[in-house]
């Protein structure tokens, strides 16, 4: 029971941070940069992503003694889209507004390939269970890292911080914003693409200071093996 | 041999393209309602802002016609526009309109004039306006969309339907004259649009008018 509880805790690990998709694996780049420009826009993208991540993982380990491995790709791909034709219709219907500012990066996450790559790498290789968690940890790491560059984007660029938040969580938000910085003209370079890139590897850098800092030989042999399935 | 595994396979795929269909159809039948509900509601609260307080009765979502009208409103695509009555008498018309000519492309606007030819509000729908300079269109950036209220075609006279740079009586942002410039001129005709095609307007029934 324990070692099972240890090996849940290693998958965990490695999404959040020891193989985040959007830090490590640098996949599903396009949404990240486009879409980080506020916090509430950065949630609401990696929320989505999430759950299609979670769905296509356990639906994949599911049939993965069914599928044949010549035509394992599109089974993969017809899962994948009809999640996400759901997951955008879905947003449609109960989240308008937001809907149409991430606009066409809803119907992208199909292209996100830390999706496809999930399910070819992992998924249709384990037990539900297992892919289940890891399709979790690797949509919160890559929320996780959209939040953070959102969050940083929109301070930096706007002065403040959960803005537009009742796009997501209804009028009770309305108010939510928090104005960090009074009468400030805006930094136009936090919220022009640039920025994205920008934020994108400062954040990578101090993952990778941090590394560094509490390294211990036994991170290191947990390192390559990440590297290696990746 | 080979035929049998190739029928197998394509049989196995098939199965997967019905399950995900159905998915779609199934999640599609699920939120159509809502979906069609939220888009009108949307688009109420944005007409509502602009014509909420004249009090008008009627039904604004299904008083609409299309009119396409290059002349006047900068594209060859129909533009709708939505009545506003009040026990059958016109109150305001709200026009979509493009200004075809801003700093990086089309800015919509959502033009509301009063029957009396009086601005009620202008407001943007969508624009690729620079961020942070050009987009001082936007309510949510700065008040000067709210300039345009109670303006009229003789509020100011012709010359002053122009930014200031141009001998006008509108301002134009620090670093930004051609987005302002183009939602002026945009506004100006919608005004003058209105003013030729008044009574049509109210007159014709809901639907397709080009």
């Amino acid at each position: 029971m324990s070692e099972r509880m240890q090996e849940m805790t290693d998958i965990s690990r490695k999404g959040l941070w020891e193989n985040n998709i959007g830090l490590v694996q640098l996949l599903g780049l396009c949404p990240l940069l486009a879409v980080s420009s506020t916090f509430i826009n950065a949630l609401g993208l990696g929320l989505a992503t999430t759950v299609v991540l979670l769905a296509s993982n356990v639906s994949v380990s599911l049939i993965r003694k069914l599928v044949r491995p010549e035509v394992r790709i599109p089974a993969f791909m017809i899962i994948i889209a009809s999640f996400v034709t759901a997951i955008d219709l879905s947003m449609q219907a109960w989240f308008y507004e937001l809907h149409k500012i991430l606009g066409i990066f809803i119907p992208l996450i199909v292209t996100n390939c830390a999706i496809l790559g999930r399910a070819e790498a992992y998924a249709s290789r384990v037990s539900v269970d297992r892919a289940a968690i890891d399709g979790l940890m690797m949509g919160i790491g890559f929320t996780l890292v959209l939040v953070v560059l959102g969050g940083l984007r929109e301070l930096i660029g706007q002065g403040t911080l959960f803005n537009q938040a009742h796009l997501m969580f209804g009028d009770v938000a309305k108010d939510w914003t928090l104005v960090l910085i009074n009468d400030y003209r805006g930094y136009l370079l936090a919220i022009l693409p640039p920025g994205a890139f920008l934020g994108l590897g400062l954040l990578i850098a101090l993952k990778n200071f941090i590394d560094k800092r509490f390294q211990t030989p036994q991170t290191v042999t947990l390192n390559t093996t990440a590297t290696a399935e990746a | 041999m080979l035929l049998k595994h190739m029928a197998r396979t394509g049989l196995l795929l098939a199965m997967f393209a019905v399950i995900g269909t159905a998915l779609v159809a199934f999640t599609y039948t699920g939120t159509k309602d809502d979906i069609a509900n939220s888009q009108r509601e949307a688009l109420l609260k944005s007409l509502n802002v602009l014509v909420g307080n004249l009090g008008y009765d009627n039904q604004l979502y299904n008083d609409r016609i299309q009119i396409t009208d290059e002349r006047w409103l900068g594209t060859t695509q129909a533009m709708t526009v939505y009545r506003a009555r009040k026990q059958g008498q016109p109150v305001a018309a709200i026009i979509e309109t493009i200004a075809p000519d801003g700093y990086s492309g089309r800015i919509k606007l959502l033009v509301a004039i009063e029957y009396d030819g009086t601005l009620a509000g202008v407001r943007v729908l969508t624009h690729k306006e620079t961020p942070g300079l050009g987009d001082a269109i936007e309510a949510e950036r700065s008040d000067w969309i709210l300039g345009f209220n109670g303006k009229s075609l003789s509020n100011p006279a012709k010359k002053g339907w122009a930014v200031k740079k141009d001998g006008g009586k509108f301002d134009q942002f620090t670093g930004a004259t051609i987005t302002p410039r183009a939602v002026v001129q945009a506004v100006h005709k919608s005004l003058q649009f209105f003013r030729l095609q008044r009574a049509e307007l109210f007159r014709s029934a809901s639907g397709d008018n080009t």
